[in-house]
């Protein structure tokens, strides 16, 4: 008896159907948790948001992650810089040159004895849900972090130094314990006293995600939040400074970088960030995007083990004792050509290193004049080398005080390309002046406890400097290095230079803005002479944006800077939508919607399908009753 | 497994019609309770392990969780130690060993260190993106895969079967990572004629409303990624199945159907198929179980929200809490689903029930 193939296929078709419906049922309602919690909150300020038809969105790619979005528990860089648009901080940094400028607060002084600080908060500012700003909504803010470890997860280091806060009228005044220069760069996102009291009580788990709208203060307010897709942020209409000229800003999170790149030639991001040189080469010329090359915030270094030590200066690790000499140390720099790190591994994009705070930063940077500068000179380090008696054998290598061949371990990191090719080069040019090297790359894991542990020779090192360096300086004082052998530890590199220390102190306590520039560009001069942390190079920050969606928008600092990672909420607050585009034909015609276009390819796609599938259907069907019928035969 | 390559049973072994000796057979119960209990309490041994393993392997990862979380940030010593004592890693191996089990004891995988947020609340969050995605491409790569090794097998060496293997090995030794990215340039971006069809990335745009909106939305964000892992996968199902088939073409019981004058399909569905079965479903239960587990390259150029990104993520601090529970959550999907398979050989051939 034949088998009724059809309605067999028609079943298993079905059941196939059903069984992926089911699939995605709870998928979709997973997602649809987030609108769930909106419609129940208190305002409809959302959906009347929403509802508004010719609202203009930045849609923004990033593919950093968010760890918590608690302003007391985050740590990674996107939650920082999203904390930034939902509250004001005390005080903000110039778009233009970084210098310290009004936020909640309108002035300050200081006492003369430099201990006590006055800020005086802004009248009239409201919180979203309609509250007024107040000096205690600060003083409450600090006081938390100082009497609460979970509170102190994030910044609990910019109040480590506060002996009291409290409240005077409109006046938030700080006691310090001893002074300190930082007080303009207080990064500490004041949050709603109201809204936050109910939440002391788990405040180490409490992550902010509970319920939308956010209530803030900044210029935009945190309005929906699924973890890995997307965060949405509406303007606020109130914001002090003006309200921002999008009305949606969308964080999309992408996993790989070239996908980012892709969606961004498609129109379905508005703005990409951290290229590479390559990404940034493919998008440069293509039609209604505008490339951004920014002098970087970051430096990137080769850190000389100077031989481990504790606080109390107890020697542990294996670090090569040659390392120890300055003069090797020097001798070393002399043989790493830093040009040709720049236009090779970087492409082109990023300056040569000089001072360990980046140029970007014009109060604080300080290059070496010519003199002294490490250019490349393979001829003096074979000098200093042989000055410092480390003899080249017969094979043209040299031999160590121990009598073994001279020869360091270069330790790199993995998800960091730079190091690996900056390892390649740097092992030939130590074997041109006689000194032998192996390479570690390793992932930030192992690289921190070997790091740890003071178990390298030379490491590549990272990091980012803030508008005010205080931090990065700190890191490279005798009093970060580890309680005990082997021991994590707050600190870098296990430097310990009295000369150093001193000056950090100084500059901590000097109120003055240009004496203290002086005192940390003398600390620069000491890392540079000392060559433990050498500054390689300083990398660009590539970008790109759709030219058709956003109009114009602030960079940070002017004229060379970044839309992204600025101090400070710039360029989302200042973008404006772009009004028209060009046509082909040089006319204007009013910015089409995007999606629009790409739901019409959707369709088309669609049928085109189904057709397909319909049509090969038929085709196999056809072909399989033939055969039947010829083997009945 | 000894029950992956089933010789041919005597000649009229599947009946269409059952004899006398099937008859009796089929009285006993299908599943023997000894055979249900053997494998249960095996699965619950192996549960076991996994949960006593999944701490030490763990601690095994290089890296100082306290150190990578704070990495780049400000912070002084005290607080690095205030870390490590609300994460607990300041006490010895032994206590916190001792902590782990009695808090899975009572069903509790903890928190998350970088997430601050509890762990089986993290995973509940993103398993129904990894199911939905690695579900519906499994279900397809068999379907898919067993269809066409069952007519690649039964016309072996035809031109056919030789440029379906050959299609499905070369998608197979495809990167993924470099087939996503193709399938994002093409259907997403759009080349050519075609147009841009498809998302770039994720599992659903903000701001859709309504239930068919929601749904569309879905089904638009699915379709590259689970074809990539589709494309990338079937091809071990259709090898499978083909080789397990090619054993049975020659046996003699089919000669025999043919002979009684089966049609063609008849014999190959209900003779010969049913015989070569057992190292497929294997094969299915197995992929299900992992498919819990994601597909991290296919979840990472898609920026697909599953549970395979997750892990990634958790490996580099290390997020100890947050692995371990992800460990003794992917092995006990792997661990049911092996069961279930084994429950269900008993059912798909007799012969199980006898060994």
């Amino acid at each position: 008896m034949p088998t009724p193939t059809p309605r067999r296929r028609l079943l298993a078709l079905t059941a196939a159907l059903a069984g992926a419906a089911a699939l995605s049922a709870p998928a979709a309602s997973a997602a649809g948790r987030a609108d769930a919690v909106r419609t129940g909150a208190p305002s409809s300020y959302i959906q009347q948001a929403h509802a508004a038809a010719g609202d203009k969105t930045l849609t923004v790619a990033t593919n950093g992650s968010i760890d918590s979005l608690s302003p007391f528990l985050a740590q990674r860089a996107l939650p920082t810089a999203v904390h930034r648009l939902m509250y004001d901080f005390l005080t903000n940094y110039d778009p233009k040159d970084d210098h310290a400028v009004d936020a909640l607060a309108t002035k300050w002084t200081t006492s003369p004895d430099k201990l006590t600080w006055t800020f005086t908060i802004r009248d009239g500012m409201k919180w979203s849900d309609g509250q007024p700003v107040t000096a205690d909504d600060v003083a409450w803010t600090y006081n938390l972090m100082m009497t609460n470890d979970d509170a102190a997860t994030a910044n609990g280091n910019f109040v480590a130094n506060f002996a009291k806060v409290a409240v005077d009228g409109n006046n938030v005044v700080i006691t310090l314990k001893q002074a300190q220069s930082t007080m303009l760069a207080l990064d500490i996102p004041v949050v709603p006293k109201h809204v936050w009291e109910s939440h002391v009580a788990d405040i180490g788990k409490f992550n902010n995600d509970a319920q939308f709208p956010v209530v803030g203060d900044g210029p935009f307010i945190l309005t929906g939040y699924q973890k890995d897709q997307y965060l949405t942020l509406d303007a606020n209409p109130n914001y002090w400074r003006g309200k921002p000229g999008f009305d949606h800003l969308v964080f999309k999170f992408y996993k790989d970088a070239d996908a980012e790149v892709e969606a961004l030639k498609k129109g379905e991001v508005d703005f990409v960030y951290g290229l590479t040189p390559a990404q940034y080469d493919s998008l440069k010329g293509q039609s209604n995007i505008t490339t951004n090359k920014a002098p970087g915030k970051r430096f990137y270094a080769l850190a000389v083990n100077p031989g481990a030590t504790t606080k109390d200066g107890q020697a542990f690790g294996d670090g090569n004792p040659a390392l120890q000499d300055q003069q090797v140390r020097q001798a070393l720099m002399y043989a790493i050509d830093t040009k040709t790190l720049v236009s090779k591994t970087l492409g082109g994009y990023g300056t040569v290193g000089g001072g360990y705070i980046p140029p970007i930063f014009g109060t604080y940077h300080w290059d070496p004049d010519s003199a002294s500068a490490y250019s490349y000179n393979p001829d003096k380090a074979n000098q200093m080398l042989d000055a410092a008696g480390y003899k080249k054998g017969s094979d043209g290598m040299r031999t160590g005080k121990d009598g073994k061949p001279l020869s360091f371990r270069i330790l790199g990191e993995t998800n960091r390309p730079d190091d690996t090719q900056n390892a390649a080069y740097l092992t030939e040019w130590l074997k041109a002046v006689g000194i032998g090297a192996t390479t570690t790359i390793v992932d930030q894991g192992k690289l921190g406890d070997t790091e740890t542990a003071g178990t390298f020779d030379l490491a590549f090192d990272s990091w980012t400097v803030n508008p005010d360096p205080d931090y990065v300086l700190s890191i490279q004082q005798c009093d970060m290095r580890p309680k005990a052998a082997g021991k994590s530890f707050a600190g870098d590199d296990f430097i310990c230079d009295k000369d150093y220390d001193a000056l950090y102190q100084k500059q901590i306590t000097e109120y003055d803005p240009a004496a203290r520039a002086d005192d940390v560009k003398q600390m620069e001069q000491k890392l540079y002479s000392d060559a433990y942390i050498n500054v390689l190079y300083y990398a660009n920050a590539l970008e790109a944006y759709r030219s058709d969606v956003i109009g114009s928008w602030d960079k940070q600092p002017q004229p060379e800077g970044a839309y992204w990672g600025q101090d400070g909420y710039w360029a989302f607050w200042s973008a404006k939508p772009a009004g028209t585009t060009t046509a082909a034909d040089g006319s204007t015609v009013p910015a089409a919607k995007k999606s629009d276009s790409s739901n019409t390819g959707l369709v088309i796609g669609i049928v085109a399908v189904v057709i397909v599938v319909l049509g090969g259907g038929a085709f196999l069907l056809r072909k399989r009753r033939s055969t039947t019928a010829e083997e009945r035969e | 497994m000894s029950i992956s390559s089933p010789a041919p049973l005597d000649a009229v072994a599947p009946p269409p019609v059952p004899g006398p000796a099937a008859a009796v057979r089929r009285r006993g119960p299908v599943i023997p309770p000894r055979y249900v209990a053997g494998r249960v309490a095996g699965a619950a041994v192996s549960m076991l392990a996994v949960v006593f393993t999944g701490f030490f392997l763990f601690r095994i990862v290089p890296g100082d969780p306290v150190r990578a979380m704070t990495r780049g940030r400000p912070i002084d010593a005290d607080q690095l130690a205030a870390l490590r004592h609300q994460f607990g890693i300041d006490k010895p191996l032994v206590s916190q060993f001792a902590d782990y089990v009695s808090r899975v004891a009572r069903g509790d995988l903890g928190t998350s260190y970088q997430y601050k947020t509890s762990v089986s609340g993290l995973i509940g969050g993103h398993v129904w993106a990894t199911v939905y995605l690695v579900g519906t491409a499994t279900v397809i790569a068999a379907f898919l895969g067993l269809k066409i090794g069952v007519r690649s097998a039964w016309k072996h060496g035809s031109r056919s079967d030789r440029a379906n293997t050959g299609l499905a090995l070369v998608l197979w030794s495809m990167p993924t990572f470099w087939l996503g990215l193709i399938m994002i340039v093409v259907f997403s971006v759009g080349v050519g004629p075609i147009p841009g069809m498809f998302p770039t990335g994720g599992m659903t745009d903000p701001d859709v409303h309504g239930l068919f909106p929601v749904v569309w939305d879905h089904f638009r964000h699915l379709v590259l990624p689970c074809l990539t892992l589709v494309a990338v996968v079937y091809a071990q199902y259709l090898l499978t199945m083909r080789a397990t088939l090619l054993e049975e073409v020659g046996a003699d019981y089919l000669t025999t159907a043919r002979a009684k004058g089966l049609r063609d399909d008849d014999v190959r569905r209900k003779h010969a198929v049913p015989n070569a079965m057992l190292p497929a479903v294997t094969l299915v239960f197995l992929n299900l179980g992992t498919a819990v587990s994601g597909s991290i390259l296919t979840e990472t150029i898609f920026s697909w929200p599953g549970l395979g990104s997750l892990f990634y993520e958790a490996l580099t601090v290390p997020d100890l809490p947050l692995l371990e529970g992800l460990f003794i959550f992917f092995s006990a999907a792997v661990i049911l689903m092996n069961l279930l398979a084994e429950l269900l050989y008993p059912i798909l051939d007799p012969r199980v029930r006898t060994t």
